[in-house]
């Protein structure tokens, strides 16, 4: 391969010659020169050294608070022997390049950033150091061997270069492979604690998302949709919306009337003042209390088999007794602080486009699409994302093809911005889910049969363009924890089935997708199981983790830190739950009191076994952060449907978790050799079922549908 | 026209008086440090100061800040070395960032008022701030920090 095809140089820059290292993998990299063969690499790279001594690290993936703008360029500091002071850091834009060294496109998600990029972030890092190294030995005569690099430059004999006076000759310099990446052992930064180097530009106002974009002639657009989903416009009456000041046109696009403004207060004034005459849908006899009893009635059912072993059926009859269960979850909004927005410059035959999105390739897909341009023709900038959740990666590029259809239809630069109301009504939610599960218990309260259905809407069937199509008709997003899980395996006669069900709601992937409801399931049966055998909640669990260690460790691990054992002061209960999501395994203990008919959760300790903690207060904070997104989830989390419509509009009828709501929080990371997992999502998944199990504690009843605000909880006497 | 004093600059502005101060910031003046999150104050990401108190920029119309100091992030500190600035770093509170500006804004007040806040006095004031990302327990342990460091600034 032509290494001129990935060494690029000749860009300038403020500080003079710019010269880039594009190193991604060898394997990836030779896919690419045959898909793409004559044709230059994109200027693209995950690391740029400037003859200016900038270093520049740009992230495959984006940061949405989960802090991949510092763990990426920890790996390649790392390996170049550079401080991170030293480091610019930026996004790339959309490019195949950036695809998922797994998933096989752009994409931000899955919790999966750091695992992902481990090898080639480090293996940049090195290749340049390894150039650089080679460089100084060429211009000082000195043998490689006697070259030693150290924060930003090589030492070569009696001389002293920098990476930037070596880059513009490393450049030339044919790239090795193969190179040996540094021991555990001699490792600055892997494993310690490294602070945000995106902490100052989001305390002082100089962080820009995609909210904040603004240039010369940018006007600013609001849609008002249609209040049931599925609804189209019949005809609307746009003379008062124009009689605006501030507001320039009013445009009909798919998916509802665009208000087009020189600033948001104008266009949201020509929205109040619009008149439009929906159609009626085919939704809008859709209520949460006719979708809750029809799931009801499929999941008594069997659906499509997604795991079995033994006879169930059979089993259920066989034993002592049993324990049944229906559970409720109703739809989620993501509801990021920054609501979604999407800029569009359209030019004769391209397109920029600025937006906080997880999924930067298949946005430009799909405004290439709308305008009939080639993919390349779209430039997507991707600012800071102001939280994201899994909204931000939506398949059907719902914000971004919105903002885009706009731009076509008024021809100029348009920021589509939604409001808050739009966000929480718009769609993409967590699914609403039914569970109805029988277990068959021996008579040591031991289960030995487990029937369990579930019902929901598919997301996987919805984002074929992104991960492809399913190979099989069950979508492992509906069922992931409770198919798999270490309880059922040991189990003789189990059956785990899906109906899978088709709304005109749109769902999505929301922080930690399907076992923000399976866990609850698992989780607080299993503590059902528990107290009906007379056993204690931690005991229990850990008789079926002989096979699964890395739950034990995590269990345990907890249960020693959070002294499980001792008993709490009068008023006081506490819950277990433990879950494996995204390849990393959580245990969280949940204390609680009862007061007024309400929880109020005190204290949560919290154990990870994520393998290798890269940066250590970096998983703290994210497991922080998923604990109060379970809290929310579970005290506050509803979207419920009347009449096809939304109920909720905005915080105060959709809550989130606030300060004074706020448990103190202990995170205690397993020390793990084993296989790294994911983070951000990962302490999500066992919070809501902790807290539930200690709510048995205090009231000795199950909670089986949530929020928890709709249930009056007494505490025992 | 109207003038606005924002930042200890005085800025002429063409807007209707109804107009949100948020979007008069954002829009017209380009301090887009402030933000937009519910426009109905309930989120806090919009939170500026007018004559040194916390108020929901999205809600707050322009006439009302006609002849009042308007302090945005912007212009909270001269270098981003306000105690709360440094104690958000020093603790690694911002996560996606966008409320921070407003959780800092009204820290800046509580601390002002009140120079050795309990955790309940903290939980008072900033309850009007949401945080999606949930890093409120780093909030609380930096608003100590910096009540710390502003006592011992003022010591020294």
């Amino acid at each position: 391969m032509n290494r001129r095809n990935f060494i690029q140089s000749g860009a300038l820059f403020a500080g003079g010659l710019l010269i880039s290292f594009k190193i991604p993998t060898a394997k990836k990299m030779a896919a690419l020169g045959e898909a793409k063969a004559g044709v230059p690499f994109s200027p693209n790279a995950f690391l740029n050294i400037g003859t200016d001594n900038s270093i520049t690290v740009v992230l495959s993936h984006v940061e949405m608070g989960q802090g991949i703008w510092t763990t990426l360029p920890m790996l390649i500091a790392e390996e170049l022997d550079v401080s991170l002071d030293q480091i610019t850091v930026k996004h790339g834009g959309a490019d195949k390049i950036f695809d998922h060294t797994l998933y096989g496109v752009q994409i931000t998600g899955g919790s999966s950033t750091t695992w992902s990029e481990f090898d080639r972030y480090r293996n940049a890092g090195a290749t340049a150091r390894t150039l650089l190294t080679q460089a100084a030995s060429k211009r000082s005569g000195i043998p490689i061997q006697d070259c030693k690099t150290e924060n930003g430059t090589v030492t070569a004999g009696e001389r002293k270069f920098t990476y930037g006076e070596l880059a513009a000759d490393a450049a030339l310099l044919p790239v090795p492979e193969n190179i040996p990446l540094r021991n555990k052992a001699d490792w600055k930064y892997i494993g310690k604690s490294i602070k945000r180097l995106d902490a100052k530009v989001k305390t002082n106002g100089e962080a820009i998302f995609g909210m904040d974009i603004q240039f010369p002639g940018l006007l600013t657009a609001i849609v008002v949709h249609p209040p049931v989903f599925g609804g189209k416009v019949k005809s609307f009456n746009d003379s008062n919306s124009k009689a605006v000041s501030g507001v320039r046109q009013v445009v009909k696009i798919p998916t509802g009337i665009a208000i087009i403004a020189d600033h948001y207060y104008a266009a949201q004034q020509g929205k109040k003042a619009l008149q439009v005459i929906w159609e009626s849908s085919s939704n809008a006899g859709l209520s949460t209390i006719k979708q809750t009893a029809a799931y009801k009635k499929l999941a008594a059912t069997n659906g499509q088999t997604v795991q079995e072993k033994g006879d169930a059926g059979a089993g259920l009859l066989k034993s002592v007794k049993t324990l049944k269960a229906e559970y409720v979850f109703p739809y989620l909004a993501h509801a990021p602080m920054e609501p979604l927005n999407c800029t569009v410059k359209l030019e004769k035959d391209s397109c920029e486009i600025w937006t906080g999105t997880q999924i930067p390739t298949t946005d430009q897909a799909a405004a290439a699409k709308i305008l009939g341009l080639a993919p390349e023709k779209i430039k997507i900038n991707v600012p800071f994302l102001g939280g994201g959740f899994g909204r931000r990666a939506t398949p059907t590029s719902d914000f971004v093809s919105e903002a885009v259809h706009i731009a076509k239809a008024c021809g100029k630069p348009v920021k589509l911005v939604w409001s808050r109301e739009d966000d929480i009504r718009g769609g993409f939610y967590r699914p609403f889910v039914v569970h109805n599960v029988t277990t068959g218990l021996d008579q040591n309260g031991m289960p030995t049969a487990w029937k369990h259905n579930i019902v929901g809407q598919s997301i996987m069937k919805g984002a074929a363009n992104v991960l492809g199509e399913l190979k099989t008709p069950i979508d492992d997003t509906s069922v992931e924890g409770v198919k798999g899980s270490p309880y059922l395996t040991s189990i003789p006669d189990h059956f785990v089935g899906l109906h899978t069900t088709k709304e005109l709601i749109p769902v999505l992937w929301f922080r930690s997708v399907g076992y923000t409801h399976t866990a609850y399931v698992m989780e607080t049966m299993m503590d059902e199981l528990a107290h009906n055998a007379g056993s204690d909640p931690v005991e229990y669990r850990r008789g079926f983790f002989k096979e699964h260690p890395r739950h034990l460790a995590a269990l345990d691990l907890v249960a020693e830190k959070g002294n499980w054992k001792e008993a709490l002061p009068a008023g006081r209960f506490k819950g277990v739950a433990v879950a494996e999501s995204f390849g990393s395994y959580v245990a969280s203990i949940a204390e609680v009191s009862i007061s007024n008919g309400q929880v109020k959760v005190h204290k949560i300790d919290c154990a990870i076994d994520c393998g290798l903690a890269v940066n250590p207060e970096g998983v703290k904070a994210q497991v922080e952060s998923g604990i109060i997104f379970g809290l929310t989830m579970a005290l506050y989390g509803e979207i419920s449907i009347k009449d096809g419509k939304v109920q909720q509009n905005n915080f105060y009828d959709y809550k989130i978790g606030r300060i004074h709501e706020s448990p103190e929080i202990n995170v205690y990371i397993v020390d793990s050799d084993d296989k790294m997992g994911g983070v951000g999502e990962c302490s999500v998944p066992p919070t809501a079922p902790a807290i539930a199990n200690a709510i048995f504690a205090a009231t000795g009843k199950r909670v089986y549908n949530l929020p928890l605000m709709n249930h009056q909880l007494l505490a025992k006497k | 026209m109207t003038v606005l004093n924002v930042n200890e600059k005085a800025y002429e502005i063409d807007a209707s008086k109804d107009m949100p101060l948020l979007w008069a910031l954002r829009d017209l003046l380009g301090l887009t440090g402030t933000k937009f999150g519910c426009g109905v104050a309930q989120c806090g990401a919009c939170t500026v100061h007018l004559d040194g108190e916390a108020v929901r920029s999205c809600v707050t119309k322009i006439e009302r800040a006609v002849g009042k100091r308007i302090t945005t992030i912007e212009g909270l500190s001269p270098d981003s070395d306000h105690p709360l600035q440094k104690a958000w770093i020093e603790f690694d509170v911002p996560q996606c960032g966008y409320c921070q500006s407003g959780q800092i804004m009204s820290a800046a007040v509580l601390l002002r008022e009140n120079p050795t806040p309990t955790d309940q006095d903290i939980d008072d004031a900033m309850a009007g701030n949401i945080c999606r990302c949930g890093t409120y327990l780093r909030i609380r342990a930096a608003i100590h920090q910096a009540a710390k460091m502003q006592r011992e600034g003022k010591k020294s």
